[in-house]
């Protein structure tokens, strides 16, 4: 059992939640994530990533966006309550080091889990550079945390309603034109944008990890669902990853198997719409 | 093979005793070969494909004596020798004979902790069962002394009873005991230190203690209720157990000695990490190692449409790879989601399919279909990425190879295609590299699997192993046995 210590909505459908989870809070290092269901007997089991961990308070904190059946429950806990079952941290943690100059590109909820590892690169001496993209300006997460943190922050949105009108490609190619060039490059968010992102640094030859959010049933190695290709060899996410070279992975091959149970997905997503409209409804009459 | 309604098997058995006992000369060895197999009552495999209820319906008690009467008491009793965990087995049929079931379950009880597992799931056809005199003099091991059939009948009458007797603790003796993970081997170490006063902390990764009788074997052939209830005689006994805790991750192993006090710690983290066959095509969606498949059905629930928010796959058609237990299963629970064709392809021939010859019995009756001598050589998708077919190849068999078995030799040129929407991998499992990356010192294998002595110990002081993660993919009954010797050892240590 993990209590909920507190819940921020950030936007629409993007939350922060801060669990108890002292363990966890102890062992995660930048990089790793955690499992967390609802329910041990029908609930799925879904892989989120640590936006921030706090050993003293033996706290984790997560950010995630209302997508799922899952989320959207998760979403309705208020302070208080208890989330069932939460299992980390998993994954192997980023590699840390002083590098020289590292740009850390986040796109979306991708910045959360980007927010550790750019703690963690400017704690070892790296300049860090960071590159926040969203769809537009509601969308824009942690920003305050990431411009106190970053040597140089460029923020920029899809439809230009914050900063600069563009995909985050834009700024981290001219980055990478710089000279001297950054020696790492670290991309986090949607398949897509990771995809992009890493075609965007090939061509500068600038080392790129990007982390990969997979299917996974049990984290550990055991079930094989969030296998993916990086340089023609089958890896697995959950302990072999989550990060690998960019621009080895099979982005297309990936993004295919995130949709094996989409079908299944929006039937249940649309069912769970339904139930809320069921209780909203029955709220409004009693 | 018909199907014999459990009524007629009940209705045979209710005569033939009538018969036996109103004989007043004891049975000559003469008569108890002469007693019919009692055959296991099943469910109708035309309501069980579409059921994940027990396939085996169990013994009634008129079949569990008569079946027990075979039983020839041989003086040097053969079986016990085929018995990993060497259970009296003459002892306890012969009180089953006699009707006392639960003095039999009690017999089986001082060697074997689960019982009602083992009676469904062990290969009694390669162990006890092989080397039974009975079976031996008519000539087949399907004729032997059905011991795991009994041995399931008195473990269930006992839990149903309500007598089960709970073990005796000794005294709290102060020290305290890791046991990482909660399968057969971790179960068996934990209760026999237990027993011997020690405190016992159980850590399971998954929100579920069990294992691989939880996540792996499906509902039909082993009811998770019995997995659980063995699980509760655990707590009663004063283990604790702590799910979603991932020792490596959520806590170091060395830490638990070095800082959390434990005195000893037991590694039965088993053979979580699935081979694949490194062929083109095999990351396409629609491809599942046989482990993510049985778990999504068996833990998460996904056979309860509706009910369970974890997702399986649904395809018309399916190809398992493989021929052992673990490939059955896939095969009949893609039966029981409802998939119009199940083919079961395997490289050798049904001689050496490693899977038990009831669960290929029962496959069969279910309506999969089996390939053999034909192996996948790609796995070849739409343009989508989902599978649409699977290239085979046709083989012969060779010369024996190291383990005896003919090697399966590819005939060249013989490939031809398969039209399937999904393929589940069973060819396996290596040993889980969680713990020995994040252990310094631990020393595995090239394939991974932990090195331990004859006494189960492994290369760091105090840090013993067992079951899977030791001998590979193997049995229950095999990691019961080795969680035994490893509690044995604990127990010495910590005298």
């Amino acid at each position: 059992m993990n209590r909920i210590l507190a819940k921020t909505q950030l936007s629409d459908d993007v939350y922060m939640m801060r669990l108890d989870a002292p363990h966890i809070a102890r062992e995660r290092l930048p990089g790793q994530f955690v499992i967390l269901q609802l329910d041990n007997d029908y609930g799925e089991r879904i892989p989120l990533t640590i936006a921030d961990a706090d050993p003293a308070e033996g706290s984790l904190t997560i950010i995630f966006q209302a997508v799922g059946k899952t989320t959207h429950n998760l979403a309705d806990k208020a302070v208080g309550e208890s989330v069932v079952s939460v299992l980390g941290p998993l994954g192997q943690p980023t590699h840390i080091e002083k590098f020289g100059t590292v740009v850390c590109v986040g796109g979306g909820i991708g910045v959360a889990p980007l927010h550790p590892i750019v703690k963690g690169m400017k704690q070892a001496g790296n300049r860090v550079i960071v590159i926040v993209g969203a769809r537009n300006r509601k969308l824009v997460i942690l920003e305050e945390q990431m411009r106190a943190l970053a040597d140089e922050f460029i923020v920029c949105t899809d439809d230009g309603s914050y900063g600069r009108k563009a995909l985050v490609t834009e700024p981290l190619k001219e980055v990478c034109a710089r000279i001297p060039k950054p020696e790492l490059a670290v991309a986090i968010g949607p398949p897509v944008m990771m995809k992009f992102c890493a075609e965007a640094t090939r061509p500068f030859g600038v080392h790129t990890l990007v982390s990969l959010n997979t299917i996974m049933i049990d984290g550990t190695g055991m079930c094989g669902g969030c296998r993916v290709t990086v340089g023609g060899q089958t890896k697995f996410v959950c302990v072999d990853g989550p990060e690998f070279d960019g621009h080895k992975v099979d982005f297309d091959n990936m993004m295919q198997r995130l949709k094996a149970y989409r079908k299944h997905e929006d039937t249940a997503h649309h069912q769970c719409h339904l139930d809320a409209e069921i209780q909203a409804k029955e709220r409004s009459l009693s | 093979m018909s199907h014999i309604t459990p009524e007629a098997l009940a209705e045979a058995a209710h005569r033939e005793l009538d018969a036996i006992l109103k004989k007043t000369a004891p049975l000559t060895p003469k008569e108890r070969i002469a007693i019919p197999v009692q055959d296991m009552p099943t469910q109708d495999p035309e309501v069980r494909r579409k059921n994940v209820q027990e396939v085996a319906l169990g013994y009634t008690p008129e079949q569990a004596r008569l079946e027990s009467m075979r039983c020839l008491q041989c003086r040097n009793a053969p079986c016990v020798q085929g018995c990993p965990v060497r259970i009296d087995i003459p002892g306890f049929l012969k009180a089953a004979a006699a009707g006392d079931f639960l003095g039999a379950c009690a017999v089986i009880k001082k060697n074997s902790l689960l019982p009602a597992v083992c009676g469904r799931v062990c290969p009694q056809e390669v162990q006890c069962q092989e080397h039974c005199t009975v079976g031996k003099s008519l000539k087949s091991v399907d004729k032997a002394v059905s011991i795991g059939r009994v041995e399931r009948y008195v473990a269930d009458l006992e839990r149903d009873s309500g007598k089960a007797v709970s073990p005796v603790i000794k005294p709290a003796t102060g020290k305290k005991v890791a046991v990482i993970g909660s399968g057969p081997a971790s179960v068996t170490v934990a209760a026999d230190v237990r027993r011997e006063g020690h405190q016992v902390v159980m850590f399971e990764a998954f929100h579920k203690p069990g294992g691989v009788l939880v996540y792996g074997i499906p509902e039909f052939r082993l009811p998770k209720a019995i997995v659980q209830k063995e699980i509760d005689a655990l707590l009663a006994m004063g283990v604790e157990i702590k799910t979603n805790f991932v020792i490596g991750r959520t806590r170091k192993l060395k830490a638990l000695i070095e800082e959390d006090g434990f005195d000893a710690v037991f590694i039965g983290t088993g053979a979580g990490l699935p081979k694949f066959m490194n062929i083109e095509g095999e990351n396409l969606v629609g491809v599942f190692a046989a482990n993510e498949y049985l778990t999504r059905a068996n833990l998460m629930k996904a056979y309860d449409f509706g009910r369970a928010d974890t997702p399986i796959y649904r395809a018309g058609r399916v190809a398992i790879l493989g021929g052992g237990n673990v490939a059955m299963d896939a095969a009949r629970t893609a039966v029981r989601l409802g998939a119009a064709e199940v083919h079961v392809i395997y490289r050798r021939t049904e001689v050496e399919m490693p899977a038990r010859v009831e669960e290929i019995a029962h496959a069969k009756e279910e309506g999969v279909i089996f390939h053999l001598l034909e192996n996948v050589s790609r796995v070849m998708g739409d343009e989508n990425g989902c599978v649409k077919a699977v290239e085979c190849l046709r083989y012969e068999l060779g010369e024996p190879d190291a383990s005896g078995r003919r090697r399966p030799v590819e005939i060249k040129g013989s490939e031809f295609i398969r039209d399937v929407e999904a393929v589940i991998v069973a060819i396996g499992n290596d040993s889980n590299p969680l713990i020995p990356r994040t252990t310094e010192g631990l020393k595995t294998t090239k394939w991974g699997n932990i090195i331990v002595d004859e006494t189960g110990k492994t290369s760091i002081d105090g840090v013993y192993a067992g079951g899977d993660i030791v001998l590979g993919a193997a049995t229950v009954i095999l990691a019961m046995g080795e969680g035994r010797r490893a509690a044995a050892s604990i127990n010495e240590r910590l005298k």
